[in-house]
């Protein structure tokens, strides 16, 4: 078989066409495809049918500008991708809107590019948006550029004129780092130096397009740097939990141990998880969509970052970055927006617009916000921790989108991170005039979250009650957290989706943690089904956590059935309930675990109260209460 | 790392973003090759379960071999499969050419099902090699309230960051294929071995290249009566994909109308 159609191929090399509007971009693309010989039959009918219907001479771009608007106003929209090959390689090309309104547009298509070829038009010369353009390119991370010189046979094929756009388009390319590959002379519309050598211009003995686009190299593979593998969900099933994800640099095995950022936690891979396939996968990396199971189950949830931990990466709160803007509105000091970095998202605000960058001669000028189509040096500030790298070190895990509104409207690439100054130090200070320890010793034990996790009709509340009532009768600071009753209040805004019962127990794990800091001993009694949001609220609770599995049948929680919820989840009244339609997770290693099926009420009280003396207890009951 | 495993691994990524971001979703399911790689791509993705309905927009006019093929692996394959009927021809635009206006069923029935099923999102397996207005989509694609395409404004998709916003009654189209051509789809299904239905392969000098309703779809001359000849085929084929897709080629705009209003 001919070895073109093999299974295993390498990837179409993807290059992206920008430049100034009406430079030649689509027609350019369009010589191309004719050229090798890559348009279906009857195309080039069909073409010169719709130029002329459109009272215009033949237009090798109505190939590509395929909607009506961009046919009737003789403009590039939004990007096509086509597919083209030579004797060496496949090709993807994209063909990127010139006009500045489509900026969005041209980001769009540039970013999948390994290369560019800048199209620029022999008579106008380079423009404000071929800077742009070429600004963008470099931001992009595109390093791999090659300049045409279009429209050649409209300055009749001069030399000088040639040179003349040669030495200021390199001029600019310089400033970026940027040496172009090639700058060629063209006339894409007459077929000159596309795929043949032109006669028109003897004095170029350069490449052609084709030996250009021949001479790009493939971006290289990720796979040999530091590992990051961001998170993008979790799928739990009855006998397992996996994380999945893209692997956008490095490599790893099974066995390997991996750190989770932030935290930093360590864990081993036990397996890569596939569907259909002979063998086991035992390795992964760069580029592959992988789901591992993890050897312990530890707090993880989309947007963590899987590392090996060979290289740090930046976590903190503040992020500097260079923006590119493509809302609406400006960007402006103040604003609250998403920030997105691979998978995490976060809540930040513009802390400064430290200064915006003029691209047509790199100068600075402060400002309070940021155009439409601008670039900036911008200051973020967050309340999560982000974790980033460098653009310059690790691009993919180095650069990021700004949504508002689920909209995407910039790109930013990562100069640094940093942790916000005093954050940390701001909870010490507060707590400073009363110390934990002080506490302690005043109320003979430590403030601390006792959890409790089981079904509903397991017997939480009854034990945590029974709990309360014994230990404040012996002078303990002692408070209950019910799920039900949050609900009322503090959760009144939740329903029962998997994303509203993990922001139900972390609400409830900050409030138990309020309580602790004050010296309390906190029930929390929770149904808190998912093993990774019992993990959050431990480590919520910063160490002072004591997780009970308040355990019973399902069978025996129906027949107790003490608020009648089984039996309209039997009915279908109640949806995802927990036991019935929705899942629970068993803790895999609780601190306590209370079977209700074989212990009484005082029996279970008896067992948590000794769990709660050994852990929190400093100084035996000294006084005696008794309600009044 | 070859290409096919590159446009298996983002397709995998753009599925997984989608279930993670969108709560009520939806896959459309042509009976297509397409569409059958779509699906084994999304057991891929979730591990052997496709974890959100697949939805058959019938016009009760698929070839037998198609619906034999539906019903089969409906149950073969798993699928929590939902197969309303789309509204009658006279239902559609009365403007539309006439081979449009039975691709326009489509568009109602899918139209309906956004309605009853309540969704938010709709994955679909178009690819942009198919043609010039689907070369233009984005991975994730918003649609107004009246379902349509605002191929004008679309929104920046840059480094595997998608739109996710959805106002309530709009939706998000979700492309996992948009990266893959025609001749990709057949080199994939040869190596995964995936089925399709036989009306791909030559039967006495014919066979389907693109699959669709009876009466507007109509077979090309071809001796391939397998993977490997239609491979073969597709490498020295100068003849456009949808060739024998008759609503296509109604009018220079034909598939744009139906596309901004709504055509997947």
């Amino acid at each position: 078989m001919d070895n073109r159609l093999a299974d295993n191929l390498v990837r179409a090399l993807p290059i992206v066409v920008v430049g100034h509007v009406d430079h030649g971009k689509s027609t350019l693309i369009g010589r191309v495809l004719h050229d090798t010989g890559s348009l279906p039959d009857g195309k080039v009918e069909q073409l010169r049918a719709v130029s002329q219907k459109r009272g215009l001479e033949f237009e090798w771009s109505f190939l590509l500008d395929a909607l009506q608007i961009e046919r009737d106003q003789g403009i590039t929209v939004d990007i096509t991708q086509t597919w083209f090959r030579t004797a060496l390689r496949r090709y993807v090309v994209i063909d990127a809107p010139g006009h500045t309104e489509f900026l969005k547009n041209m980001v769009t298509g540039a970013a999948k590019a390994d290369a560019a070829l800048l199209v620029v038009d022999a008579a106008q010369g380079v423009t404000e948006q071929t800077r742009r353009h070429t600004y963008l390119l470099h931001l992009l991370g595109i390093g791999q550029v090659a300049v045409v010189v279009n429209k050649m046979d409209a300055v009749g094929y001069d030399h000088g004129q040639f040179w003349s756009v040669a030495e200021d388009i390199t001029g600019y390319l310089t400033e970026l780092g940027i040496v172009p590959t090639a700058i060629v002379p063209i006339s894409a519309k007459q077929g000159d130096n596309i795929s043949t050598r032109s006669a028109a211009m003897g004095w170029y003995q350069g490449p052609t397009v084709l030996e250009v686009l021949d001479g790009f190299a493939p971006k290289p593979t990720a796979s040999e740097q530091s590992l990051r593998l961001p998170v993008q969900d979790l799928y739990r099933t009855e006998e397992k939990r996996v994380v999945v994800g893209r692997i956008e640099s490095g490599r790893l095995r099974v066995g390997d141990t991996i750190r989770i950022l932030p935290g930093g936690r360590s864990v081993r891979v036990a397996a890569i998880e596939t569907w259909n396939r002979d063998t086991p996968q035992i390795a992964a990396a760069a580029g592959e969509s992988v789901a591992l199971r993890l050897d312990e189950e530890v707090f993880i949830e989309r947007g963590s970052m899987i590392t090996s931990g060979d290289t740090p990466m930046y976590e903190g709160q503040k992020l500097r970055a260079r923006v590119f803007w493509l809302g609406r509105e400006p960007l402006a000091e103040g604003q609250r927006l998403k920030l997105r970095l691979a998978t995490a998202e976060h809540e930040v605000v513009v802390d400064a617009v430290e200064r915006v960058i003029d691209v047509a001669d790199f100068g600075h000028r402060s400002a309070a916000q940021v155009e439409r189509n601008g670039v900036a040096e911008v200051v973020f500030r967050s309340r999560s921790t982000i974790v980033a790298d460098s653009f310059a070190n690790l691009p993919t895990t180095g650069r990021g989108v700004l949504a508002v509104d689920g909209r995407v409207s910039g790109g930013f690439i990562v100069d640094s991170v940093e942790p916000l100054a005093g954050r940390s130090s701001n909870t010490t200070q507060v707590a400073a005039s009363v110390t934990v320890d002080e506490r302690a010793l005043v109320n003979g034990h430590r403030g601390g979250v006792i959890w409790l996790t089981g079904l509903s009709g397991a017997g939480k509340s009854t034990i945590a009650m029974a709990a309360q009532r014994r230990l404040f009768e012996a002078g303990r600071q002692v408070v209950v957290l019910d799920g039900d009753n949050l609900r009322h209040g503090l959760n009144g805004d939740l329903g029962f989706t998997p994303e509203d019962r993990k922001e139900n127990v972390r609400r409830a794990a900050e409030v138990a943690r309020l309580f602790a800091d004050a010296g309390s001993l906190v029930f929390v009694s929770l149904i808190s089904p998912y093993v990774a949001d019992r993990e959050g609220a431990r480590q919520i609770a910063g160490g002072r956590f004591l997780e009970v599995f308040v355990r019973a049948d399902v069978a025996t929680c129906q027949a107790r059935d003490p608020k009648g919820l089984y039996a309209k989840a039997a009915t279908g009244e109640i949806k995802q309930f927990t036991g019935v339609s929705a899942d629970y997770e068993r803790p895999a290693a609780p601190d306590l675990v209370l079977d209700t099926d074989a212990l009484t009420v005082e029996g279970s009280t008896d067992r948590l109260l000794a769990a709660i003396e050994a852990t929190f207890v400093t100084r035996a009951a000294t006084a005696t209460r008794t309600a009044a | 790392m070859q290409d096919l495993d590159w446009l298996e691994a983002q397709s995998i990524y753009i599925l997984r973003e989608a279930k993670s971001r969108i709560e009520r979703l939806a896959m459309l399911w042509s009976l297509g090759k397409d569409s059958n790689v779509m699906i084994w791509l999304a057991k891929k993705a979730f591990l052997g379960q496709v974890p959100f309905p697949v939805m058959h927009l019938d016009t009760g006019l698929e070839f037998p071999e198609t619906y034999a093929f539906r019903d089969r692996y409906a149950k073969e394959w798993g699928l929590n499969m939902i197969a309303d009927d789309c509204p009658p021809i006279e239902a559609t635009d009365p403007t539309l050419p006439p081979n449009s206006r039975i691709a326009a069923r489509k568009t109602l029935g899918l139209a309906e099902a956004l309605k009853k099923y309540e969704l938010q999102g709709i994955i679909a397996g178009i690819r942009r090699d198919e043609q010039a207005t689907r070369a233009k989509e984005r991975y994730f694609s918003p649609r107004g309230l009246d379902g349509a395409w605002d191929f004008r404004d679309q929104p920046p998709e840059f480094w595997d960051q998608y739109h996710f916003d959805l106002p309530p009654g709009a939706h998000l189209r979700i492309h996992p294929l948009l990266h893959w051509t025609e001749v990709d789809i057949w080199r994939y299904i040869r190596r995964e071995k995936i089925p399709v239905v036989p009306l791909y392969f030559a039967r006495e000098g014919k066979r389907f290249r693109s699959l669709g309703e009876i009466g507007i779809t109509f077979p090309i001359v071809s001796e391939a009566a397998n993977i490997d000849e239609i491979i073969v085929e597709l490498e020295h084929t100068r003849e456009p994909e949808r060739a024998g897709r008759a609503m296509d080629h109604d009018s220079e705009d034909a598939f744009e109308r139906l596309r901004v209003a709504g055509y997947m």
